[in-house]
């Protein structure tokens, strides 16, 4: 059985521009801050970005560290080119060395992390100087997956992305224009040498987006799932995967003590009064 | 009663909660669709509030003597105005309501009776449910209003229909979703089957005023239109944006449509009553026909002989 996750990325482009402007502009945004790291999400979303706000309006910032691959950094320069929109670089390199130097025991999963939230760091504060958003580049199957750091990679103000699987990102990036050269890159978080996701998941993103589209889309069971023809062992394990990652997905808890607690029994929307 | 009437579908992306400039947009709008020629203009579900109010319904919602209902009263003075609020009742139950004006009053107020309440959707969390639903003489003829989801229960729109109206307006907050389709939303597919649909089947003009602009990351999809009785569309308006745009209708269409397949004169109403009293009382086993079961009985006693 095979899922079918086509998407009219010309529609679902101008669905995602719209709702950039609209978001941002009910806050009074109308410029974009994006860290770029040469992969797919990030490029997307800095096209999606340039189309809202006009390229003038987004930063794309570059953001190495010492052991990032150097082509990650010319596919960022691509997009910056393809795009238009501006650039920085600033290397995290002394920023997180200063760290790590103090625990030299830390693994590779602890470096990356580190990584990961000092340049979330770095988005945040250039956002407040040119009084722009960050916006998002965390897609659905990431999300789903737990397959990035909280309060790093997956913090953001705004994200177009977070509905779309991986599967039906690369039809809206191909649609974007984004390079050949970053549609066909196997992804990765570069945050050590060699690292790939689905080498490290044990699984391709085809596979999990259309057995993740039954399992959280349509509601199957996982036995159904294997029942169509999905190995057993891929079904259990992303199942697992995705429950064992929902804190990812939530607010920090908080224990409730008043009738009314921020969380659990407040409930207003983010956009009130806009 | 006039055949002819100028419809005018107000699709607006109402600020969420912020009830004094969305009054300001409904009497700009309300204007701009007089000048259009239009004897009745339609806006949206919740079209003074917006949607996701969740725990600030009540800080919203209006009660139908306020000052700000008053304005659109005296706006409907000069053209119909069908729109939609949170409403707080004297003893403080806040519903999800659609009110008719016209000549200055309210003709109609219908109360949500379906809450969506699943998925995405919480409304009876935070709305009490409306208990009745009927049709009203207007002007323009007898007239049905339903909110949103209550389309969905295909007992509104034939309930309607039986209770004579000919024009049936859906104000609607439609949430955008589903990737399925192509150049519109999986779920605008949907409305847009139901709306050709129920129109054609029950043989009157059925309104779809939908919103448009987002609201916590969800999209309102708009494409409001007018549907004539025979399921064609008489008025489209676009995805996404806000637009006013009138049509004129002509309520001819209901009398041939009906002429054609005199589905309404043919309803058999206590046919309908007492099925759905069998369904009430749990018993959900058809009686087997009568002459089939003469038949078996004696043989199967034979049998035992």
């Amino acid at each position: 059985m095979k899922v079918d996750l086509t998407i009219d990325p010309a529609f679902v482009a101008g669905f995602l521009v719209d709702f950039l402007k609209r978001e941002a502009g009910k806050f009074g945004f109308s410029k974009g801050v994006i860290g770029l790291s040469g992969g797919l999400d990030s490029s997307v979303s800095a096209y999606l970005a340039a189309r809202a706000y006009g390229p003038e309006n987004v930063l794309g910032i570059l953001m190495p560290y010492k052991t990032s691959s150097p082509g990650s950094i010319t596919d960022a320069e691509e997009v910056v080119q393809q795009t238009g929109i501006k650039n920085c670089q600033l290397e995290i390199t002394p920023m997180v060395d200063a760290y790590l130097e103090k625990t030299p025991e830390a693994d590779r999963v602890r470096r990356g992390n580190v990584m990961a939230r000092c340049r979330m760091i770095l988005l945040f504060d250039q956002s407040q100087k040119e009084k722009a958003l960050v916006i998002g580049t965390s897609n659905k199957s990431e999300a789903l997956l737990g397959y990035s750091t909280w309060f790093g990679d997956m913090a953001s103000s705004i994200n177009p992305l977070g509905d779309l699987y991986k599967t039906q990102e690369r039809q809206l990036a191909s649609y974007l224009g984004v390079p050949e050269k970053i549609l066909k890159k196997i992804p990765s978080a570069d945050l050590w040498a060699g690292q790939t996701v689905e080498g490290e998941l044990g699984f391709t993103y085809e596979q999990a987006d259309q057995i993740l589209y039954l399992l959280v889309d349509e509601r199957w069971r996982a036995e159904e799932i294997i029942e169509a023809g999905f190995p057993a062992e891929t079904v259990k394990r992303i199942e697992k995967i995705v429950a064992a990652s929902q804190y990812k997905r939530a607010l920090p808890v908080i224990a409730k003590l008043s009738r009314r607690t921020v969380g659990i029994d407040f409930q207003l929307s983010r956009d009130w009064g806009r | 009663m006039a055949d002819k009437i100028k419809i005018a579908l107000a699709q607006i992306a109402p600020k969420l909660g912020d009830v004094q400039s969305n009054l300001e947009l409904h009497l700009e709008t309300i204007n701009k669709a007089r000048s259009q020629g239009a004897d009745l203009v339609v806006f949206p579900e919740l079209s003074l509030t917006g949607y996701l109010l969740k725990d600030m319904v009540p800080e919203a919602a209006l009660r139908t003597n306020s000052p700000e209902i008053e304005k659109i009263l005296k706006a409907s003075e000069k053209i119909a105005v069908i729109f939609g609020l949170a409403e707080e009742d004297p003893s403080y139950v806040y519903y999800n309501s659609a009110c008719f004006a016209d000549g200055g009053k309210i003709v109609h107020m219908h109360r949500k009776v379906f809450l969506p309440t699943y998925g995405m959707f919480d409304e009876g969390r935070f709305f009490g449910q409306g208990t009745s639903l009927s049709a009203f003489n207007t002007r323009f003829g007898r007239f049905g209003l339903l909110i949103c989801e209550e389309a969905w229960h295909s007992f509104c729109p034939y309930l309607l229909m039986l209770d004579g109206a000919i024009l049936v307006a859906n104000i609607a907050n439609g949430t955008a979703r589903g990737l399925e389709e192509k150049n519109r939303m999986g779920s605008s597919a949907v409305w847009e089957k139901m709306n050709r649909f129920y129109s054609d089947l029950h043989g009157f003009y059925w309104i779809f005023a939908n919103r448009v602009g987002f609201e916590d990351g969800v999209g309102f999809w708009g494409g409001s239109e007018i549907i004539d009785p025979s399921g064609k569309p008489e008025l489209k308006l676009p995805y996404f944006e806000e637009d006013l745009k009138t049509a004129e209708i002509s309520l001819g269409k209901v009398r041939r449509a009906r002429l054609k397949t005199p589905l309404l004169r043919d309803e058999k109403l206590d046919f309908a009553i007492n099925e759905l009293l069998r369904i009430r009382s749990g018993n959900h086993s058809a009686p087997p026909p009568k002459t089939a079961k003469k038949k078996t009985a004696p043989k199967r006693r034979r049998v035992k002989k």
